[in-house]
């Protein structure tokens, strides 16, 4: 058991916290208010190297562990960058560029890896249709096999990066008869024939990320972009869903230092009844079960990270206990750094508020709690 | 072209500054201890100019092990070499005796432009650049806000803000350059060269290891000494100017202003 992080690991953080703290946070507000996507900031997290950390140098990454990984996401959290960005960021690299690392072939990783590294391309990843979520192998969306490739028919609902996205990871069936095991996992650049983005749909938190349908209308796509073999992409998918549940989880985690960091701030600031309300019992216990939530879950996530680093590729029950914990468990510290702020926390500027709205995707995203106890119980 | 970046390490600037009880030093406990955020503007210019013209970029730090940290910072920017002149003899030394150890150090060094920080945000008081270009025998120029090093390599063109206008310096090389904010936007150390600074070398030198005295260093030393150190004065609460019509506000107001605050 080793709980410490080495100095270069604590370096790269301080450092992550610095970059995001003067180039990006300023940004934040604005765009989580606009529901605007911040090209600018996310060109830049690609100049620093975020985008690409866990792959190889020669593919434009920087070598880095998971655990060093899931810590700078843990620090951008920290720094105060909205969950939008963060979101936009780990659907980019964990679902769509680690796929591609991951199962492709070296002309697939060449192509794309370097480029979703840098930024100079964003990518998402098609799972979820208008009628299937939880429910993965009820997909209907196919993938017709020609002689020349594939042709791809059917909707994606609810994609991340979707409506800017440049590469899209789609999963469809090359098999329908099959359930699990007639899904396969195909490459989709953003001008083909036959695809397309919904608008942008209006959400509640992580709003400066941008989430549409994907649609599929003959869309012709060559055979080399299939990703592994077919019948293969329901094996991939659930090795991203682990990444979406831990390294992805991180800027949540970070977050709510971020937004206990303000809570503490703001209740030594503000007096009531003649002395700062940090003085009083019933702030204290809410400060204290933030700090008891962040502790936890950054228990879990690394717990996870760690794991990969040993080379255990799947650890199904450990995700599914941290993204069921930080989903659902986060909502009561996140309403209780409203509930602190009083009617300022009720307002944009206090970025509680944001932190709200944000975390409430937690346990709906990538996988619902109540999925997430199936998974658990099955596996116990 | 050779060069070399005094650094030195200062409580961050968000710390909250407590006086020690000794009345002449602060508490360190809670400090989190950073790079002079001017020495960072020397580094970032010192790796532009490598980029540019090849050469070293050496680091130079002066205190405490914990100098480490920063020097490895440095490193991770980009910087090649860092050196760490650390001994007990030196706690407690004033600007002078900084500079003197800094000069010994760097005079076993090849060297085409220093760069310092115009000032340590902590002391504030910006004798360490001058002190050491002194002692080295070559041109400072101070407060710098733009280096221009002309194409053979010889000479260099500087720029430094005063009062509104820009006053233009050309010198030799080799010369010392202290830096003023504006001069560039620092980089930030990416994880690759993070992971390469760990490779770098990092040494480590006494006093004597640089043929000093360490008499003339510490508190001993010390051609200037700090009296004390006092927190600026709590902000005494506002007051109401009372009266019934404004005539009888603006003299209560014209009263205090002359009798209290004494401004007018």
């Amino acid at each position: 058991m080793d709980f410490s992080f080495t100095d270069e690991q604590m370096m790269f953080k301080d450092q992550v916290i610095r970059f995001a703290t003067k180039e990006i946070v300023p940004r934040s507000r604005e765009h989580d208010l606009m529901g605007e996507f911040d090209f600018q900031s996310f060109r830049k997290l690609g100049e620093f190297g975020i985008l690409g950390l866990h792959f190889p140098e020669d593919l434009g990454g920087s070598d880095a562990d998971v655990v060093t990984t899931t810590l700078a996401g843990e620090a951008l959290g920290e720094a105060g960058v909205d969950g939008g960005l963060n979101l936009a960021y780990g659907a980019h690299t964990f679902l769509c560029a680690d796929t591609i690392f991951a199962h492709g072939t070296d002309a697939q990783r060449e192509k794309y890896v370097p480029k979703l590294c840098s930024g100079e391309l964003i990518g998402c990843m098609g799972l979820t249709e208008p009628g299937a979520g939880s429910d993965v192998a009820s997909m209907t969306t196919h993938a017709q096999k020609r002689e020349d490739g594939y042709v791809l028919n059917g909707n994606k609902m609810f994609i991340t990066n979707g409506p800017i996205a440049d590469v899209a990871v789609v999963y469809a069936k090359t098999d329908k008869e099959q359930k699990h095991a007639g899904i396969s996992a195909f490459i989709v650049e953003k001008d083909t024939p036959g695809f397309s983005a919904g608008k942008n749909l209006n959400k509640m938190g992580v709003r400066s990320s941008h989430t549409s349908e994907l649609i599929f209308d003959d869309c012709k796509i060559p055979k080399e972009n299939l990703i592994g073999r077919e019948g293969a992409g329901f094996l991939m998918a659930m090795q991203t869903v682990e990444w979406d549940r831990s390294a992805l989880m991180a800027p949540f985690v970070g977050g709510m230092t971020y937004v206990l960091k303000r809570c503490i701030g703001y209740a030594k600031e503000r007096h009531q009844f003649g002395r700062p309300i940090y003085q009083y019992q019933a702030i204290k216990h809410k400060l204290a079960d933030i700090k008891i939530f962040i502790e936890a879950s950054r228990a879990l996530v690394y717990r996870i990270a760690w794991s990969k680093d040993q080379g255990r590729l799947l650890n199904h029950l450990e995700a599914a206990v941290a993204k069921l914990f930080i989903g659902d468990w986060s909502l009561g510290p996140a309403n209780d750094a409203v509930t602190l702020h009083g009617g300022y926390g009720y307002c944009h500027e206090y970025d509680v508020e944001r932190a709200f709205r944000d975390g409430r995707l937690a346990p709906i995203g990538g996988g619902t709690s109540e999925i997430a106890k199936q998974i658990i119980t099955k596996l116990i | 072209m050779n060069i070399i970046v005094c650094l030195k390490q200062v409580p961050d600037t968000e710390t909250q500054i407590k006086v020690a009880s000794d009345s002449k030093s602060i508490v360190t406990d809670d400090v989190k201890w950073v790079m002079n955020p001017y020495d960072e503007f020397g580094v970032e210019e010192a790796l532009r100019l490598k980029e540019k013209f090849g050469g070293e970029v050496t680091v130079v730090g002066l205190g405490p092990k914990r100098v480490t940290e920063s020097i490895r910072t440095a490193l991770a920017m980009g910087a090649d070499k860092g050196i760490l002149i650390s001994d007990d003899a030196l706690e407690g030394s004033d600007s002078l005796a900084v500079a003197k150890a800094l000069a010994a150090a760097i005079k076993e060094l090849e060297y085409d432009l220093i760069f310092t920080g115009q000032r340590g945000v902590d002391d504030d008081l910006g004798i360490v650049g001058a002190a050491c270009a002194e002692l080295l025998g070559i041109p400072q120029m101070s407060i710098i806000v733009k280096v221009e090093v002309a194409e053979d390599g010889k000479t260099v063109k500087v720029t430094r803000p005063v009062e509104g206008e820009n006053l233009v310096i050309e010198s030799s090389l080799p010369a010392l350059i202290t830096t003023q904010k504006g001069l560039n936007e620092p980089r930030y150390a990416s994880l690759p060269g993070i992971m390469k600074a760990k490779k770098k070398p990092l040494e480590e030198k006494t006093l004597s290891d640089l043929g000093l005295d360490a008499a003339g260093f510490g508190e001993g030393g010390r051609k200037m000494k700090i009296v004390e150190l006092t927190p600026p004065p709590a902000r005494a609460a506002g007051k109401i100017v009372e009266g019934e019509t404004p005539q009888e506000k603006a003299a209560e107001l014209a009263k205090l202003l002359h009798d209290e605050a004494k401004v007018i």
